[in-house]
């Protein structure tokens, strides 16, 4: 066990994935010399060379539709989009061939792609540059969706993506790039959880509370101060969004009743939305309240110094528990 | 740098200023760029270009039929372009690799397809008609110019094997205005990619003539990207050759990609849905009528007496044979079973898919239960 940054452990992961497997190459924006924005990609180019860590020109779907291609000729590319809000030019090549394309070839054609995104806020930037977009791909079939809470996923989870098949959105949450955690670099990937596979991040009894990437330490904040009022808050890292893992939270929603699913992403047609309606499907016989949502608002992400606003903190989780429990809160009598 | 064209006053009707050997009439005429590609190409293999056009045209004649007769759905015709899929198909070789779009039958044709191959997926049967690993040719785009970066990304693969393969795409003069083509060049040219643009300028995007897209010839575009460039009349099969011959030479020879407009025609509608003649006139497309690709290389193999009764007879007779298994293959095929269409969404086993289909599969297997 070694203790690494997010970053450092992304950067592990890459190395050792490009070490293991001549076919997977690197591309994207400034990731060569500069080693990204992020710096994720730093030393790589020394290493493995121009021909495997390929700075691109400044074009999305360029970057794309070039993986593709390279998938087509038996490469495995990771892509690296720079920001989360600079994903949308590289949109159509997604969801129209890296998704499709399997399918549209009756299995002839594989897209091993991995798609990285530095994602969502709480980090101060500028304005696109803290969007979180899943819910776009998860509606998309063909990809898988993940989205990664520390350093061990983040090493564990890229590795698979780039070792699986198919094409894998990686959601790489910006605002815990520099938190440590401990990481086993030996992990071997055939004993690791597989990639579809939820945490349950913290054991509780009276509700469970689904979330992924940044907001899993925010949601571990809340149970803590939950646990002081007296109330078991069972916390999920769902860690996948395409597949979701029903296993993982429907023992948990059966056991305690009650569910809460929070995401910075806006509400509407969100994640949180498609993991409600599962659940109440799936669970709905043993559901004592009304499951909640607690989600950034229906707004373009807001300017830096208002963003604390909406990314969802502990108090609104913690509101959301009392509505759950029925007791009196500052929502008490709002009618949604 | 191979570079023919002066800028034109009207896009759509200056059709002229191209490189050609083989003149409307059927009349040899000299191209010093070009030429040199095609010194080997005598009445022989001219013959054979004549007779890969000849059945191109049954195969489409064949789909735009069974589209009327409701055996395929739609049909996207290539009638008038057969010397530009053609020509620039038939210079590849069968390690290169091809990125059609959808109108590009002659170039499925000319990799090796079976008669299902070109249906399959227009009559709805699948998304693809063919394995692109035993064709070399990605299966046909319909989203208009993304197939161009694939070719690309497909071509700095071919660098990174060190292998001397080349790749070539195939997209419409609509498709120039897309910005995935746009970043296509930028990335080829960047990358020194063995890849070669073929701009089929056939005048028009559905109703749009080719004036909407662009305001100077679309080879003049290339060299901007530090592309070298050639504008050939698409009608003539030898001219198509001779260019495509150079541009893969020169993708092959680690010069890097080579860029092609062919100035054609397309002869028919958009697709079996679209109505031309709300947009053009009976004029123009007689005027396109007496450039036919494939009567200028009779006329040239009868002026030098190559093109016999014979031979005229037995392309005939191998039009028949195509045409016949085209249509037994269309009414042969057999629609997969309903759960298939769960099938290969993901390469990998995917939970939320699995239990779709387990679902389905239930859901299915009561109405079999209930018939018994
Ligand atoms: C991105 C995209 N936009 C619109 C369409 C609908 N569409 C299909 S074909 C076509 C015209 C294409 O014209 P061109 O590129 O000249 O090719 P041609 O059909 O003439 O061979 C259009 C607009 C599409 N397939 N893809």
């Amino acid at each position: 066990m070694t203790d690494l940054t997010m970053v450092k452990a992304i950067n592990e992961g890459l190395r050792r994935a490009m070490r293991d497997d001549d076919k997977v190459l690197v591309m994207g924006e400034d990731i060569g010399r500069l080693g990204g924005v992020f710096r994720v990609t730093d030393g790589l180019l020394d290493e493995f060379g121009a021909q495997r860590i390929v700075d691109t020109p400044l074009a999305e779907s360029g970057i794309m539709g070039t993986a593709v291609g390279l998938a087509y000729r038996g490469y495995r590319p990771v892509v690296e989009i720079q920001f989360d809000g600079f994903v949308y030019p590289a949109f159509d090549q997604i969801v129209s061939n890296v998704a499709k394309l399997h399918y549209r070839s009756q299995g002839a054609v594989k897209m091993p792609i991995t798609i990285r995104i530095p994602w969502a806020g709480g980090v101060g930037a500028a304005e696109h540059h803290s969007e979180s977009p899943e819910a776009y791909f998860v509606h998309t079939s063909g990809l898988r969706v993940v989205a990664v809470s520390n350093p061990q996923d983040a090493y564990v989870v890229l590795r698979q993506a780039i070792a699986c098949d198919d094409p894998v959105v990686f959601f790489e949450p910006k605002r815990l790039y520099h938190t440590k955690g401990a990481v086993n670099l030996d992990t071997d990937l055939a004993d690791a959880a597989p990639m579809g596979l939820a945490r349950i991040a913290r054991p509780g009894t009276d509700v469970t509370l689904l979330t992924y990437g940044a907001q899993v330490a925010t949601a571990m904040d809340a149970a803590i101060a939950a646990e002081d009022e007296g109330t078991s808050i069972e916390v999920i890292d769902l860690r996948s969004l395409s597949p979701v893992d029903y296993k993982t939270v429907t023992a948990s929603v059966r056991k305690t009743g009650r569910v809460i699913v929070t995401h910075e992403a806006a509400r509407e047609a969100g994640v949180g939305a498609e993991l409600i309606a599962s659940v109440t499907e799936r669970c709905f016989n043993y559901l004592e309240s009304a499951p909640v949502r607690v989600t950034g608002w229906d707004i373009p992400y807001p300017p830096a110094k208002l963003e604390k606003h909406h990314v969802p903190d502990l108090d609104r989780i913690l509101d959301a528990v009392d509505r759950v429990l029925d007791r009196p809160n500052s929502l008490t009598g709002v009618e949604l | 740098m191979v570079y023919t064209l002066t800028p034109a006053a009207d896009l759509h009707s200056d059709v002229e200023d191209v490189a050609r050997l083989l003149t409307a009439d059927g009349e040899r005429i000299t191209d010093h760029e070009l030429d040199p590609w095609v010194t080997d190409v005598g009445p022989e293999q001219l013959r054979a270009l004549y007779r890969d056009m000849v059945l191109l045209r049954r195969i489409d004649s064949e789909g735009m039929a069974l589209q009327r007769q409701g055996q395929v759905g739609l049909w996207a015709p290539c009638q008038g372009q057969e010397a530009t899929q053609i020509g620039s198909a038939r210079a590849l070789r069968t390690d290169d690799f091809a990125f059609p779009s959808y109108r590009e039958t002659g170039v499925v044709y000319a990799r090796g397809a079976e008669p299902e191959g070109f249906l399959r997926a227009w009559r709805g049967e699948a998304h693809s008609s063919y394995d692109p690993n035993e064709l070399g040719t990605a299966i046909p785009q319909i989203i208009i110019a993304a197939q161009t970066l694939h070719a690309v990304g497909y071509a700095m693969g071919i660098q990174r094997d060190g292998t001397d393969q080349a790749v070539a795409t195939w997209f419409g003069d609509g498709a120039t205005s897309q910005g995935d083509l746009n970043e296509a060049m930028v990335f080829a040219a960047s990358y020194n990619a063995p890849v070669v643009f073929v701009c089929t300028n056939n005048q028009w995007a559905i109703s749009e003539p080719v004036g909407v897209q662009a305001k100077a010839p679309i080879a003049g575009r290339a060299p901007g990207y530090g592309i070298p460039s050639m504008r050939v009349d698409g009608n003539d099969v030898l001219a198509v050759t001779a260019a495509m011959r150079w541009a893969l030479d020169h993708a092959r020879t680690g010069k890097g990609p080579a860029f092609i407009e062919a100035v054609t025609y397309r002869m028919g509608p958009h697709t079996t849905s679209d109505d031309p003649t709300r947009y053009r006139g009976k004029d123009e497309v007689e005027y396109w009528r007496s450039r036919d690709p494939l009567a200028r290389v009779e006329a040239y193999l009868r002026a030098q007496d190559e093109f016999g009764d014979a031979f005229a007879a037995q392309v005939a007779k191998d039009a028949d044979d195509l045409g016949a298994a085209v249509r037994a293959a269309c009414l042969q095929m057999t629609t997969a079973p309903a759960i298939s269409i769960l099938d290969n969404v993901y390469a990998e086993p995917h939970t939320g898919l699995e239990e779709e289909k387990a679902w389905f599969g239930a859901y299915l297997d009561g109405f079999e239960e209930a018939a018994l």
